[in-house]
Parts: structure tokens; C-alpha cells; sequence
């Protein structure tokens, strides 16, 4: 069975537990996903099934991915391709369709996604430097004021300081998968989850 | 299905529907569910509606009262199943939709006049 799916992150609402207390959920739009090439060792030299995803006009398809999916004998053409490793590729068959019912109600899982980009950032934001005071005579407010010593005459490579960010695949690890609606492919994850709503996320079984 | 639609969706069966209709300066009477241990029983709670809060399944309502000299707010999600009924017990005529300026206003000032 596949480890994991992927899907679209709708966003959040909350629903209320049997004991009445409100459960804040991300709803994720997940599946059906289709496998569209099988690696094995003797092929590829380890082990992983390439899944499909999402809907894409034919013309903003590129040829070689056309062709990859003509060679999986696709009808649909998926907009993402993501590979995931396995240990045991048996009864996955080209052009399956897998969807949310592999995951049930409990379940730990790991949700990796894109987080929302913040653009050119100072300090204050960025690294959660303190700043000094907007008043009483204070000049430098968000700026990040010393680089280090004097004494190498240079700033150190790795320093915290302004610019990009957001923008980048944050993993969040040990999330409580709270309800499954197989039925429209939905699955609310306890609490939040990385990204912007309709973006991309993919769901894993394995709590590493 | 647009996005919205989806969440509206989903929490849909967490709705209630037969809730009366509150405004701000209602004195609203709520059956609370309190669990102690195995045993559940329910707790009133009977106060002003000084806001009310909107949005699908996040509607909340805030009522005040006064206990013993302190005043006493609550916040109650209105569908909550835990907050398993909500009598209106006066209607009150007021001119604001938040009524916070009551937290600062004791006895004879912090009235409400009753709708006719």
C-alpha cells in the first residue's frame, strides 16, 4: 500500500468532538492520485512507486512528461509527479487509482508543504530579533545593529541576518489525522498545517 | 467545489438548526452540559448578550451578568453540542451591535430597556 498521497490544502475550520469541545482541522483535498511508473532494483536500483496528482490542460504539459505518461497509459493528464520510496512495491499496477481511504481516523502522519513566502524580510520578522525602541530618541528601531567583533574584521558566514523568506518546504512531523471522508477524497488533519490554502501538500504515513 | 464550499460542507452536520434568533441586549437563558466524572447534568447560565460573533461554525455568543457585586462573562460557541439549548428570555432594545461599554457601568446605569 502507498505511504502516502498527496493533496491540496482547502483550509481550516473547526468541528466539535463527541465530549463537545471544538477541534481546530485543516481540510486537505487528497487523491485520487494514479501511480504512473513502478522502479524496482532491476530497472532503477531501488525501489519506488511515481504517483500522479492534480488536473493540467494538455497544453501546459511538456512533451517528455507527455510521453511518460503515455507510456504509463494515462488518459488524464496529472499536474504533479511525486515518487515515494518503498520497500514493497507488490499490488501497485500502472494507472491505479489511489485515494484517501488508505489513511483512517487516529493516525500519526507528517504533512510537508510550501510555506508562504514573506518576501525580503528584516531581522525582527525573520529571526524574531527583539529591535529597539521606537521612541525616546532611539534612531536604529527594527534594524539588526551589530554583526559580531572587530576582531576577524568580517562577517561570519551563517549570520541571522535580513532577507528572503518563506517560500521554502517546511515538514511537519507527529499530526493527528482527526476524520476521513473517503467518500469526497477529504482528510482533516488536527490543527495546521504548512502553506497557503490551494497549494500543495503530501501526506505521510511514516512518523520518522 | 470551490474551496469555501468545502469547509462550509464539512462542518454542516455540526450545525445547528433551530436556534432562535439573538441580538445584542437579549437576556438569554443557556443550558450548559457539565460532565462531572461519569455524570453529566446541566448548569444555567442566564445573562445580557453584550456581542455576538458570526461565521458558520465559530458563531459565538458573549453574555454577561453581574454575581454577587463581579461581573461574569461567558463566551459560548453557539453550536456547541455542550451548549444544548438557548431560551431568549427578554428582547432588549439597544443601539449598538458590541456592547462593551456595559463592562465599565454598574446598577441602575448598565440597563437595558425592553423592546415593546
Amino acid at each position: 500500500m502507498l505511504p502516502g498521497i498527496l493533496g491540496t490544502k482547502v483550509g481550516m475550520t473547526h468541528l466539535f468532538d463527541e465530549e463537545g469541545r471544538m477541534v481546530p482541522v485543516t481540510v486537505i483535498q487528497a487523491g485520487p492520485v494514479v501511480v504512473t511508473q513502478i522502479k524496482t532494483d532491476e530497472t532503477d536500483g531501488y525501489k519506488a512507486v511515481q504517483v500522479g496528482f492534480g488536473e493540467a490542460k494538455e497544453k501546459n504539459i511538456t512533451f517528455p512528461k507527455f510521453g511518460h505518461l503515455k507510456k504509463a497509459g494515462l488518459t488524464k493528464n496529472v499536474k504533479t509527479l511525486k515518487e515515494f520510496r518503498m520497500d514493497d512495491v507488490s499490488g501497485l499496477e500502472l494507472g491505479q487509482e489511489i485515494d484517501a481511504s488508505i489513511f483512517e481516523a487516529g493516525q500519526k502522519v507528517t504533512v510537508t508543504g510550501t510555506s508562504k513566502g514573506r518576501g525580503f524580510a528584516g531581522g525582527v520578522k525573520r529571526y524574531h530579533f527583539k529591535g529597539q525602541h521606537m521612541t525616546h530618541g532611539y534612531m536604529t528601531h527594527r534594524r539588526p545593529l551589530s554583526n559580531g567583533a572587530t576582531g576577524p574584521q568580517r562577517v561570519f558566514k551563517g549570520s541571522r541576518r535580513p532577507g528572503h523568506m518563506g517560500d521554502e518546504t517546511v515538514t511537519q512531523k507527529g499530526l493527528k489525522i482527526y476524520k476521513v471522508d473517503a467518500e469526497r477524497n477529504l482528510i482533516m488533519v488536527d490543527g495546521s498545517v504548512p502553506g497557503a490554502n490551494g497549494t500543495l501538500v503530501i501526506i505521510n504515513k511514516v512518523v520518522k | 467545489m470551490s474551496k469555501g464550499a468545502i469547509l462550509t460542507s464539512v462542518a454542516e452536520p455540526c450545525i445547528k438548526s433551530d436556534l432562535p434568533s439573538m441580538n445584542p441586549g437579549d437576556t438569554v437563558r443557556v443550558h450548559v452540559k457539565v460532565r462531572e466524572g461519569n455524570k453529566e447534568r446541566i448548569q444555567m447560565f442566564e445573562g445580557t448578550v453584550i456581542a455576538i460573533k458570526h461565521g458558520g461554525i465559530s458563531e459565538t455568543v458573549t453574555l454577561r451578568k453581574i454575581t454577587s457585586g463581579v461581573g461574569v462573562e461567558r463566551t459560548f460557541p453557539l453550536h456547541s453540542p455542550n451548549a444544548s439549548k438557548f431560551e431568549v428570555l427578554r428582547r432588549g432594545k439597544v443601539r449598538r451591535a458590541k456592547l462593551y461599554y456595559l463592562r465599565t457601568k454598574v446598577g441602575k446605569d448598565a440597563r437595558i430597556k425592553e423592546k415593546r
